[in-house]
């Protein structure tokens, strides 16, 4: 028999019982459905994430010190204090790939303002700071570098906290905040950049000449980080290369020794919270795949009620000619079909959960075709995987006996 | 000449630890053109000679020659060829297809030969139901006919891919008088056409409309002779009018 008589065979047997084919496939349209969401889904948070970091910077490095050991003991970052004036001088003499530079040094602060207070941390930075970060003044002025040469008391706030302080929407350029009990001028207003690429408050911040809070706020004099912007992305792995050459040298590494800090690019975060987020929608699909197998076996088992119930149409098939290949195949073909229309409704469902919850979660709405394909693939597959006992069972009904079935 | 030949034909069936001899070697011919009856009790044999006729079965020991193929070492493949090319099967129950139409029904053992295209498959079986005299139905479902227009269909089927022999099992079992008669007349008026048939029954009335009858008893041959066949239509007209037959 051919497969376009097969394949009306198996619509024929389907839409006799609509309902029951309906039930049947439930299995598998959720778990396709499932599965494009978790797919579409994983996509467009890869990409919106993307889009958040090429919006802060691609071609931002950071520079922080490496993890210490003092006669074997791990001591973690934070001890580290590898990273001082001496290094950002020489960073800004030497490089040649970095159009911005600045440090950062940042601690805990609750800042009050008249009744209201907010906690928060201050961080202490060069102005090169907006550029590398993307930040744009709403009021007021960043401070300048005389400003950081005189470790002028005066700092500029994220949008959050002038909400805080603020709440009655005056303007608070001009006016003092104690940070514990340092008063400080806001002289700037930050304009709102929303949530960070992490998620965090990107606008709960106050910003400090670094000079002011190394030596004011913490006592101290080396920072927690540097940070970099390169000319552009193509040269931000130059730019590393760079920086990694010149402190080496400025901290007297010899040719053998490991660094004593670390250079990250944007390039390389963005590439491992990649591979994170590939293993995350991986781990969601599986999970979302089972349901596939669940909706598999009970196409398997829907499929031994139709054989049972068909047997007497098995024996006229084979007393009438039909060979056990044709019984197998008409058997096999209709649990696929089975399969695949329930996977065709699922891929449907599945593009509308996913565009729901892009527009839920505002990310771009992606519709993943790879998905789609394997979908199809799998449904295939599970039709043929689930559907070849029962169409096993069919073909090697003997026909004697499957003629007097009752 | 011999359509069907059989030479000392045994079927033993293994139950339990028992061996049950169903068939203790038979022999006998059909010609083509002959309208057989094969009469039994329960346990005779018939239906197991049936299933032999019919290459559902092969035979423990002996011969059977259909149309001049000798079935006892065929594969499952060639008997399943086998009945799709040379044999007609009309059940007791019709076993036609639900929810299909007559025509669709009558077209199914042609969908098993590759030789048919899809319009040489509905021209044959539009002749096979003007045959059987149901062209006007051709398009009704099988809850939508009547028992003996069931049975019609199921004939016509088993007409379509022009048999070597019509093989019948108790085809009047599930009808009244009336419509059995009725269809014995189907099946006289095609055996006058040169069809062969053989018709396994237990009813002596439907043994009369036939040629020759073979009475089977604990797996022998007791009788095999010929027949003052009646005519089912003259019986048809004679039996009374209105009656609840």
């Amino acid at each position: 028999m051919n497969i376009t008589n097969l394949l009306k065979i198996a619509l024929q047997a389907i839409g006799r019982n609509k309902m029951r084919a309906m039930l049947t496939m439930l299995g598998i349209i959720i778990g396709i459905a499932a599965v494009i969401t978790m797919l579409s889904l994983g996509e467009s948070v890869r990409q919106s994430m993307k889009d958040e970091f090429a919006e802060m910077g691609t071609n931002s490095i950071m520079v922080m010190p490496a993890r210490q050991r003092r006669g074997g003991v791990d001591m973690g970052k934070s001890v580290s204090k590898s990273l001082d004036l001496k290094d950002y001088n020489a960073l800004r003499e030497g490089c040649h790939y970095v159009a911005a530079f600045s440090p950062t040094v940042s601690t805990g602060a609750q800042m009050v303002y008249g009744s209201r207070n907010h906690s928060g941390a201050v961080t202490g930075v060069s102005p090169d700071y907006l550029i590398i970060n993307n930040y744009t003044m709403e009021r007021g002025l960043m401070f300048t570098e005389m400003d950081v040469k005189s470790y002028a008391k005066v700092c500029v706030l994220g949008k959050t906290v002038v909400d805080e302080l603020f709440p009655d929407g005056s303007n608070p350029v001009g006016q003092t905040v104690r940070f514990g009990n340092i008063p400080m001028k806001v002289i700037g207003v930050l304009k709102s950049k929303g949530q960070g690429n992490m998620g965090q408050d990107a606008d709960d911040l106050a910003l400090a000449p670094y000079t002011t809070v190394q030596k004011r706020f913490m006592g101290i004099n080396y920072f927690n980080m540097l940070m970099a912007s390169a000319i552009n992305q193509e040269s931000s792995e130059l730019a590393a290369t760079e920086i990694t050459h010149i402190l080496r040298s400025t901290h007297n590494i010899g040719p053998d020794d490991e660094d004593d800090f670390e250079v990250m690019t944007m390039d390389e975060i963005l590439t491992s919270m990649d591979s994170v987020m590939s293993l995350l929608t991986l781990l969601l699909t599986c999970i979302a795949g089972i349901s596939l197998v669940v909706g598999g076996i009970g196409i398997m088992n829907i499929m031994y009620v139709t054989v049972t119930e068909r047997t007497r149409e098995i024996g006229l098939r084979m007393s009438i000619g039909a060979q056990q290949r044709d019984i197998l195949m008409q058997f096999l073909l209709e649990s696929v079909v089975l399969s695949l229309l329930g996977g065709m409704i699922g891929i449907v469902l599945g593009i509308g959960m996913a565009y729901i919850a892009s527009m839920l979660m505002k990310t771009p709405y992606i519709i993943s075709y790879s998905a789609i394909a394997l979908s199809f693939f799998v449904c295939v597959a599970v039709g043929v995987f689930f559907g070849w006992y029962p169409a096993k069972k069919a073909a090697n009904l003997d026909p004697i006996q499957a003629l007097r079935w009752e | 000449m011999s359509i069907i030949e059989i030479n000392n034909l045994r079927r033993d069936f293994q139950v339990g630890d028992e061996v049950v001899h169903a068939l203790r070697g038979i022999s006998f011919g059909i010609e083509q053109g002959e309208f057989v009856s094969i009469m039994g009790t329960s346990g005779s044999g018939k239906s197991t000679l049936l299933n032999i006729l019919g290459c559902l079965d092969t035979p423990t020991s002996g011969d059977y020659i259909i149309d001049g193929t000798n079935v006892r070492d065929l594969s499952k493949r060639k008997l399943a060829t086998l009945r799709n090319r040379k044999i007609g099967f009309v059940f007791q129950s019709y076993n036609l297809l639900p929810r299909t139409s007559a025509l669709e029904n009558v077209e199914l053992p042609l969908l098993y030969n590759k030789q048919y295209s899809a319009r040489q498959r509905r021209e044959r079986a539009m002749e096979a139901i003007c045959l059987v005299g149901l062209e006007e139905r051709k398009n009704h479902t099988s809850t939508q006919l009547s028992g003996g227009q069931q049975q019609r269909v199921a004939i016509a089927r088993a007409l379509v891919n022009n048999p070597v022999i019509l093989l019948a099992d108790e085809a009047t079992g599930n009808l009244d008088t009336r419509t059995s008669y009725e269809i014995m007349a189907l099946f006289q008026k095609l055996h006058a056409n040169g069809t062969t048939i053989a018709f396994v029954t237990h009813e002596p009335d439907i043994a009369n409309f036939t040629n020759r009858t073979i009475k089977l008893r604990d797996g022998h041959i007791t009788d095999d002779i010929p027949v003052d066949t009646q005519d089912a239509q003259v019986a048809l007209e004679a039996l009374p009018v209105g009656d609840d037959y």
